[in-house]
């Protein structure tokens, strides 16, 4: 099985650089919650894999977007896979999201399967009516006859330094749209199984990456790297295991609530993190059942904080569990301002580590020193 | 069953049969549906774009010029019945009616097959009927009825005959645009052979994105034929108060353009033939198709505020599609007047008989609310209005 793999990563030219990237288990590994594994990955890895091998096994999968063709990805996510399978395949377009991705809509409609790609999702607004209106409600306003199987992915949320419009987290709008599917990696195995998932689904699926995630590595087994792995759309991870709290997390701020966790360790406070990894369809189911055994809850989001996704979890909860509840959910979001430049206000707008561990002490009645100004 | 179809299967080669349908008929001499050619010329000769136009002569026959008559018959008699179902309350909502505009989905259907696609946008009764679309399920749609083409639930901007590689019926004025010239990108991936002709109004012209998708288009040397049925008016707006320039075929710039008379189905079909050899072999063209629609933009619009009367029945009186046939028809004596309106009596018939099967479809099943959300439902949840209540999982 592992030769299985061997071959697998032997065969493109990204793949080969993963099997020299080896590091000692670090203490994050144990605190990640994962099975002792030789192997680690970056993000940026896991999606180019996952698309390589998408685009291997299935002819009618293609790419398109601004530069991920010759310049190799603006993030270079897609590196090294115009060469490999040609313009036909991975095309470049022109600065027009609005024009390529109703030329992607509509190349579904008619049986292929796009990977589109957003320079950041803040672009995706030029396309928003293609993405709601011509893709997300197609299937139902026909009554099935015409299916999109896309896929939208690129950086989502916050970068450093980047300013007002280039920072949104579009996870609560597009996840508010029944007829898209939303996914948010983490992890290298994340990344990987669910945008495996993503391009193999029937249904338009809006895959929000994260810019500052891409660098990072991961350890990722024999089973994650092979060619047929595949995670569920809809179903959450749980990271750690605890008992007195549940924090729920996606994308970069599941590391963040990860080391929230630690901290609350120290402090005699066992957290259980939870990656949503599907925004839509929400694992309900998991978010409850440990809002059942901890009886404390915080949701743990980076985009603004009204109608988010905070907001949905609390309500999903009040709904199925209330009677379970400690205390009032808690919730850390961004700030509920446009985004500022300034490196001090800009991490004011943002969650931080320890916007986490005071909220998570606070759902459980621990002393709380006042929140310290920037 | 089509109407159409059945008309369709009287109007045969076997003139015994055309005897069924009518018993005048069986006194007479039968109409004659021989498919031999006859050349007639276009109304008006093709303007054009950096193109060399097709030429002013087309050839059709008499069978051919007697499906036209019968199907532009068909679309004009059942957009009217659709007028009376909305002001009874049976048809809700938007309701964009085509009557007038019959020969450009009439024509382009004859120059092309079912393997080329078709999309538009909300004004996609006819389009749905030209492309083999069920009148039944047409009139049941529009009802929001069980037995609609979409089972109730898109309503009448949004048919859609995918078998027939109709891709609807699109709300949002000019998304229709890129969306076709993706499926074009999908049959030049698949060298499949085939075209998308990909229908937008003078109102829709201007839509930026229309130019984003043609930059691609012809980028990529992708087999779209772009077609905006000029009706003159964008709603309420005339085209020259919306265009700077209303001369539609020539703002491609660098893609070619064909004027048509979209009135006359004979000059539709040979436009759309032409175009689609060029956009096989070169990529884009536009085709502006010069056409008229005689109700408003919608049913909640006279079309009297912009417009005169006198313009409208002016258009009625010298341009009329069906008119401009049936003149061909008798001058060439393929049939006579009465053989005509006898035609005309059975397509009515046709029509309400949709309308009356229609009606006896039942609204859809509660169930249907949550159907088709996606194409991989299993085991999601969705919820009604109070959750508490309504909560499924999806099938």
């Amino acid at each position: 099985m592992l030769g299985a793999a061997r071959r697998q990563l032997g065969s493109g030219p990204m793949l080969g650089q993963v099997l020299q990237r080896l590091r000692p288990a670090a203490a994050t590994n144990a605190a990640r919650g994962y099975s002792a594994a030789a192997k680690e990955m970056t993000v940026r890895d896991a999606l180019n894999s996952a698309l390589d091998e998408e685009m291997s096994a299935d002819p009618s999968v293609f790419l398109m977007g601004e530069e991920v063709g010759e310049y190799q990805g603006a993030y270079k996510i897609t590196k090294g896979l115009l060469d490999k399978y040609g313009p036909d395949r991975v095309l470049d377009t022109p600065i027009t999201e609005a024009g390529f991705t109703g030329i992607g809509v509509g190349a579904a409609y008619q049986g292929l399967r796009p990977v589109v790609e957003f320079m950041t999702f803040n672009f995706s607004m030029q396309a928003i009516d293609h993405i709601i209106n011509s893709a997300a409600k197609s299937n139902y306003m026909s009554a099935g006859q015409i299916s999109v199987p896309i896929v939208f992915r690129g950086p989502n949320g916050a970068a450093a330094g980047v300013g007002a419009q280039h920072s949104q987290c579009y996870a609560a709008w597009y996840a508010h749209v029944p007829g898209l599917k939303v996914l948010t990696p983490y992890s290298a195995e994340d990344a990987r199984g669910l945008l495996k998932a993503a391009i193999r689904d029937p249904d338009p699926v809006i895959f929000l990456e994260n810019e500052l995630l891409y660098g990072e590595s991961f350890p990722v087994s024999a089973e994650v790297l092979d060619s047929s792995f595949c995670l569920p759309i809809g179903k959450a991870k749980i990271e750690r295991e605890g008992k007195d709290v549940t924090i729920t997390a996606f994308s970069k701020m599941v590391g963040y609530a990860l080391q929230a966790a630690e901290i609350l360790s120290k402090e005699g406070i066992s957290a259980e993190v939870i990656n949503l990894r599907s925004i839509r369809p929400l694992d309900r189911a998991a978010i409850n059942a440990s809002v059942r055994k901890t009886n404390r809850l915080v949701t743990v989001e980076e985009g603004f904080p009204q109608h988010g996704v905070g907001a949905e979890i609390c309500m999903s909860v009040v709904e199925e569990c209330f009677e379970y509840l400690d205390a009032p959910v808690e919730r850390i979001a961004g700030a509920d301002v446009p985004m500022p430049y300034a490196a001090n206000i800009e991490r004011m707008a943002v969650p931080q580590v320890d916007d986490i561990v005071r909220a998570a002490k606070r759902a459980c009645y621990r002393a709380v020193p006042m929140a310290a100004t920037a | 069953m089509a109407a159409a179809a059945v008309l369709r299967r009287h109007l045969t080669r076997n003139s015994a049969t055309t005897s069924h349908l009518s018993p005048l008929l069986a006194r007479t001499r039968g109409v004659s549906d021989s498919t031999d050619p006859i050349t007639v010329e276009t109304s008006v000769p093709f303007k054009s774009h950096i193109v060399d136009p097709p030429s002013r002569q087309t050839t059709t026959s008499s069978h051919e010029l007697l499906t036209f008559f019968r199907d532009m018959s068909l679309m004009r008699r059942s957009e009217i019945a659709a007028d009376s179902l909305y002001k009874a309350k049976l048809i809700r909502g938007f309701c964009h009616l085509y009557d007038g505009q019959e020969a450009v989905a009439v024509g382009m259907e004859a120059a092309i097959t079912r393997a080329d696609a078709i999309i538009t946008a909300y004004r996609d009764h006819c389009a749905y009927l030209a492309r083999g679309g069920d009148l039944v399920a047409a009139f049941a749609e529009l009802m929001g009825r069980r037995d609609g083409c979409s089972r109730g639930k898109g309503g009448s901007m949004h048919f859609y005959k995918r078998d027939a590689n109709f891709f609807g019926g699109h709300g949002i004025v000019g998304a229709q645009v890129p969306l076709g010239c993706g499926i074009a990108f999908a049959q030049r991936y698949r060298k499949e052979g085939t075209v998308t002709f990909d229908l937008y109004g003078d109102g829709a012209a201007n839509q930026g994105q229309l130019f984003e998708a043609l930059n691609m288009a012809a980028l990529w040397k992708l087999p779209v034929i772009l077609v905006c049925e000029n009706n003159h008016y964008g709603m309420g707006t005339a085209e020259w108060k919306a265009s700077k320039s209303p001369a539609y075929f020539k703002r491609g710039d660098y893609v070619p353009g064909l004027k048509v008379d979209g009135m006359d189905v004979l000059a539709v079909k040979q436009a759309c033939k032409f175009a689609k050899e060029h956009a096989l072999a070169n990529g884009p063209i536009i085709l502006e198709m010069d056409t008229y629609r005689y109700h408003g933009h919608s049913m909640s619009d006279p079309g009297s505020t912009y417009r005169t009367r006198d313009e409208i029945a002016g258009i009625r009186q010298e341009r009329d599609p069906i008119e401009r046939v049936r003149k061909l028809i008798l001058a060439h004596d393929f049939a006579t007047a009465q053989e005509l309106k006898d035609m005309e009596k059975e397509l009515r018939k046709q029509v309400d008989a949709a309308i009356a099967k229609a009606k006896e479809s039942p609204m859809p099943d509660p169930s249907e609310l949550f159907t088709n959300v996606y194409v991989n439902d299993c085991g999601l949840e969705s919820f009604g209005v109070d959750r508490k209540v309504v909560r499924t999982v999806l099938p």
